[in-house]
């Protein structure tokens, strides 16, 4: 026994003191309910659909190798995928701009030492609390071209009414309205980025001579880019996979058919696994050059305090 | 040179001439928000309206601003025209799993991501972040397929049981107010010869009462709110949830939007009475969320 303990090969060197080894232990412990998650709920699935993109399966067989015929059909065959990229794009393009300038606009109007601030900080957030279907319920009816009550209300004001949702050309603009009332979510995290701008960068700009739209454009958005940056990021992803109200009020010729709804019907719908999988890996990919593109470009125009030597 | 301004008017040390323009400022930055807060407030007052109007209120032109009758009878109608008691009770059932698991889950990993310190956690961190670009387009099949293999299609479970493996936003939320907590009195806690678990428990958690009634009322939010999910994988109708249940109203109804309407009403009305409720909390979180990162 004694022998065999001293001549017992040299333990393998430790890269970590004891005391290291228990910090490494007890982290790994506590995030353990996570690295589950994300093998299971992430990392395989992934690579699962990496792998599925490159086959044929209908789930009820297993899958049959393909090669890149899914991406080639995607790219070549599908008959709606360029109208669905288009209609993405379109969205996106469209909605995540508006919806900045309103609430960089509408946080700015609520800086300026107003009364009554929570009473109007609650009334515009409330509408990005409104679950999704329910507000798809309410817009359907308000957009109804005849009882509806914008198109009232245009009447009303002597302006010609839309069809909206009825219309293939005002589809798209109906839902891009619907996302507007919305606005309130982002508004907020600009009013909050706002009230932390410290006051002496103002009084400085002050003594320097400088009037009310100088100081907005040299003070205030330099300021303001950082969460810009946040919410354009999570605008952008959230814009391309956009699907709830869109599948709920689908407009008319597929003028409303996103990138999501177009998986959703071959993965759901039609059951080719394959194809669904091929459709969602281009679109990681293409939310994933844009993050990265965002992230190269950012230290050109995101203004981060930090940066400078104070 | 800069010369110390006196406190008592700090406003006021423009011209006198200025301060009409300053005036007219103020009016117009009101008018705006008035005028745009109605715009906002709309939708809400057509909502309830419309769920007080009878069938032929609904399609009178010029429209009917306040219905008359008040048709209250819409709403317990709309709660027997769905089974909608039964749809309440799945829906409350998926969204307490999920606050209760959820919000142990992701503070057990935030303190593994913030008070302990371990080699390689950024790194580790950097993963944890970056998963929350992850599209769900391109988990959801292989996802789907596991659960279905499982036999959870029509069961909750899949709506449930991910979040016992927390919520890698949430984390990081958690984890930003993790920090500001002093190492001093875990450390002080160590010496008395507490365990890393014992000081999760007993000290971080009562002290990050705040951050995790954020993390609660998102996760409330986020499952009650969900449509896709319950889409995806309820397709039992004594599993469904409002949100589904909703959705079929729509379908099933046609034009009785006075019930419709009064169903929509009822089922966001816990989501604003919550948000009345912990209005501070929300602002709160939503600060807590972004920026300072």
């Amino acid at each position: 026994m004694a022998n065999t303990f001293i001549n017992s090969p040299p333990k393998p060197r430790r890269r970590f003191g004891p005391l290291v080894r228990k910090d490494l232990v007890n982290g790994l412990l506590f995030i353990s309910p996570w690295v589950l998650g994300f093998i299971v709920f992430q990392a395989y699935p992934v690579l699962a659909s990496l792998y599925y993109s490159l086959t044929n399966y209908d789930i009820v067989s297993p899958p049959k190798f393909a090669g890149l015929s899914n991406y080639v059909e995607m790219f070549t065959t599908d008959p709606n995928y360029f109208r669905v990229v288009r209609n993405t794009l379109f969205y996106a393009g469209i909605a995540i701009p508006l919806n900045m300038v309103v609430a960089v606009c509408i946080a700015m109007l609520l800086n300026q030492r107003v009364r009554g601030l929570s009473f109007f900080r609650t009334l515009f957030f409330l509408p990005s609390v409104v679950p999704e279907i329910a507000s798809a319920l309410l817009w359907a009816w308000i957009l109804n071209p005849q009882f509806g009550l914008i198109n009232n209300v245009l009447k009303l004001l002597g302006l010609p009414t839309v069809g909206w949702m009825a219309d293939p050309a005002w589809a798209k603009p109906g839902l891009i309205l619907i996302g507007l009332w919305g606005f309130g979510g982002s508004m907020v995290i600009y009013l909050a980025s706002l009230q932390d701008i410290p006051r002496h960068l103002y009084e400085a700009a002050e003594i320097d001579g400088a009037n009310s739209w100088q100081k907005t454009f040299s003070v205030t958005i330099p300021m303001l880019t950082p969460t810009i940056f946040f919410n354009l990021i999570l605008g952008i992803i959230g814009a391309l996979q956009y699907f709830t109200t869109a599948f709920v009020l689908s407009g008319p010729a597929g003028s409303t058919t996103f990138y999501s709804l177009h998986i959703f019907a071959y993965a759901f719908t039609y059951f080719r696994m394959g194809y669904a999988s091929a459709l969602a890996w281009v679109l990681f990919a293409v939310v994933l050059l844009i993050t990265l593109l965002l992230f190269k470009t950012s230290g050109r125009w995101v203004y981060y305090e930090g940066d400078k030597p104070e | 040179m800069s010369v110390a301004k006196p406190i008592t008017q700090p406003i006021n040390i423009r011209p006198h001439k200025l301060n009409r323009l300053h005036l007219v400022q103020r009016v117009l930055v009101y008018a705006l928000l008035i005028a745009f807060g109605a715009v906002v407030a709309l939708p809400f007052f057509w909502l309830v309206t419309t769920s007080l109007k009878a069938p032929g209120q609904l399609f009178k032109l010029p429209i009917q601003w306040i219905p008359d009758p008040f048709m209250w009878s819409n709403y317990p109608r709309a709660t027997t025209y769905i089974p909608f008691f039964t749809y309440f009770g799945n829906t409350l059932y998926i969204a307490g799993f999920n606050v209760v698991a959820n919000v142990i889950s992701s503070s057990l990993v935030a303190y593994g991501f913030s008070r302990i310190n371990w080699p390689g956690r950024n790194t580790v961190f950097i993963v944890l972040v970056s998963t929350l670009i992850l599209p769900f387009a391109v988990t959801l099949i292989p996802t789907f397929i596991v659960f279905r293999n499982l036999g959870w299609i029509g069961t909750p479970n899949p709506l449930t049981f991910p979040a016992l493996t927390a919520n890698a936003f949430h984390v990081f939320l958690l984890r930003q107010f993790f920090m500001t907590i002093p190492q001093e009195l875990s450390q002080a806690a160590k010496i008395d010869g507490a365990s890393e678990f014992q000081i999760y428990w007993k000290l971080i958690l009562p002290l990050a009462k705040p951050a995790l009634a954020v993390v609660a009322l998102f996760t409330f939010i986020g499952s009650w709110n969900d449509f896709l999910g319950p889409l995806i994988y309820l397709n039992k109708k004594e599993t469904y949830t409002l949100s589904l249940g909703l959705y079929g109203f729509l379908t099933r109804s046609g034009n009785q939007w006075g019930l419709l309407m009064a169903a929509v009403t009822i089922m966001i009305s816990p989501i604003i009475v919550l948000f009345f409720l912990a209005q501070r909390t929300f602002i709160e979180g939503i600060t807590l969320t972004g920026i300072k990162g």
